[in-house]
């Protein structure tokens, strides 16, 4: 019997969300690079400025990326366990930095592609029956983000065993995955992410993020996760 | 270090620090507590309590502010270049061992450069100087390490002055800014718990 012959969009589906580009070395390991964005670094302004936008993409991502895959050469050349564990906490901290900064420039748009639009559909649903409200559910968020001490972010996940959606808090470039979370919209709260504009006033970033939140993007992350 | 900086570190950040730790012990019995002490109460052994990070970035900041001159940096003199010599090989290899500390702290933190007391177990005769990196409000109190210098890795600390460079503003630091006077200060007040020569030769 001929095998089942997927539609490409289909096929590629979970792979197209991931969109992390990569290239295979020649030596064998893979490495990975910058994802443009969707819109341009001054998209977002007023609510996110240009300039904390280039910064935060060309040098803050890129450089996550850079040392993601040099810990990635030297976990292809660690030749005991020692070496390859001690690999850890760089492989955590670069490699979740590209994660979650990759997830955050899809979770943001400018207005006219549709940033700051509520949710509709099954998760505007579920978001109502688990929050009460979108109101209620952003007012969640900022007061954890806003309670994040040091560096870190503030997510809406998933817990898909329980079909739950849930506010949770990650500390520097955790991803949220060690939680055992599917993350379907991150707010970086790391000072980078606003200082330049917003000084100490992280309230009034988180305030006003909501206006470029791409709730297309979150929604379908949902869906895709169920 | 702008003056801008300064205006909203010292200003705003560390002033909420002291505002809200002030509320969250108003009414306590840890009113009356000397700043670092609070600190090592609040540090609980590992499991800090809700107060830690206020009085633990209320301790650093004020440590910091003292860390600091204008027309600072350069080498230091006297008995600190000494020790820096005899514990890290030379001041180049203390420096390098600092930026290295201080760039390396991922995430929220400081790089500090401390005292640490003979070692529990006999292995070190005498008390020596080691670099140390803390994240977020953590400091070498709660270690029970002295600490002689800090730098603060935050990123409110450099942002407007440096952004993403952090790697050149702790150059910054350690070429203009370090008061090697109150390191020295430290390291006097230090040596009233640690040794930091050999236990016999002391004596004589």
């Amino acid at each position: 019997m001929a095998g089942l012959t997927l539609p490409a969009s289909r096929r590629l589906g979970s792979a197209l969300q991931a969109l992390i580009p990569v290239t295979v070395q020649s030596r064998g390991f893979q490495t990975y690079s910058l994802p443009e964005l969707a819109y341009d670094y001054g998209a977002l302004e007023p609510y996110i400025s240009g300039e904390i936008m280039e910064l935060h993409h060309s040098k803050h991502h890129k450089t996550y990326i850079t040392n993601f895959n040099a810990a990635l050469e030297k976990l292809h050349d660690a030749k005991d366990p020692q070496s390859i564990v001690a690999l850890q906490s760089a492989l955590n901290f670069n490699g979740g930095g590209h994660i979650n900064h990759s997830i955050f420039w899809k979770n943001l748009a400018p207005k006219n592609q549709g940033g700051g639009e509520g949710p509709q559909g099954p998760l505007a649903s579920a978001i109502s029956t688990q929050f009460g409200s979108v109101e209620k559910l952003i007012t969640k968020m900022n007061s954890s983000g806003a309670a994040v001490q040091g560096s870190g972010w503030v997510w809406l996940g998933l817990n898909k065993e329980l079909k739950h959606l849930v506010v949770e808090t990650t500390a520097n470039q955790d991803p949220l995955t060690n939680k055992g979370l599917i993350p379907l919209l991150g707010i970086d709260v790391w000072e980078h992410a606003y200082y330049l504009q917003y000084k100490n006033v992280r309230p009034d970033y988180l305030k006003n993020i909501w206006n470029v939140i791409n709730w297309k993007d979150v929604s379908s992350r949902y869906e895709e996760a169920l | 270090m702008s003056k801008q900086t300064l205006e909203f570190h010292w200003g705003k950040h560390h002033r909420a620090y002291v505002d809200n730790l002030n509320k969250q012990i108003k009414g306590t019995e840890l009113e009356g507590l000397q700043l670092g002490d609070l600190v090592k109460h609040a540090y609980n052994n590992g499991n800090p309590t809700a107060y830690f990070n206020n009085a633990g970035q209320a301790w650093n900041h004020d440590f910091f502010w003292e860390s600091l001159k204008p027309g600072g940096g350069k080498k230091p003199t006297g008995e600190v270049l000494h020790l820096i010599e005899r514990d890290f090989g030379s001041f180049e290899a203390f420096a390098d061992e600092f930026k290295q500390a201080a760039a390396t702290q991922f995430g929220s933190g400081w790089a500090w450069l401390v005292g640490i007391p003979a070692g529990s177990h006999g292995e070190d005769k005498f008390g020596k100087l080691a670099i140390e990196k803390t994240k977020d409000a953590v400091n070498p109190l709660v270690l029970g390490h002295y600490p002689l210098l800090t730098i603060d890795v935050w990123e409110h600390a450099y942002y407007l002055d440096y952004q993403n460079r952090r790697p050149d503003y702790i150059s910054t630091f350690i070429d203009e800014l370090i008061s090697w006077e109150a390191v020295t200060a430290r390291l006097e007040q230090a040596k009233a718990t640690i040794n930091f020569y050999d236990v016999k030769m002391s004596s004589i």
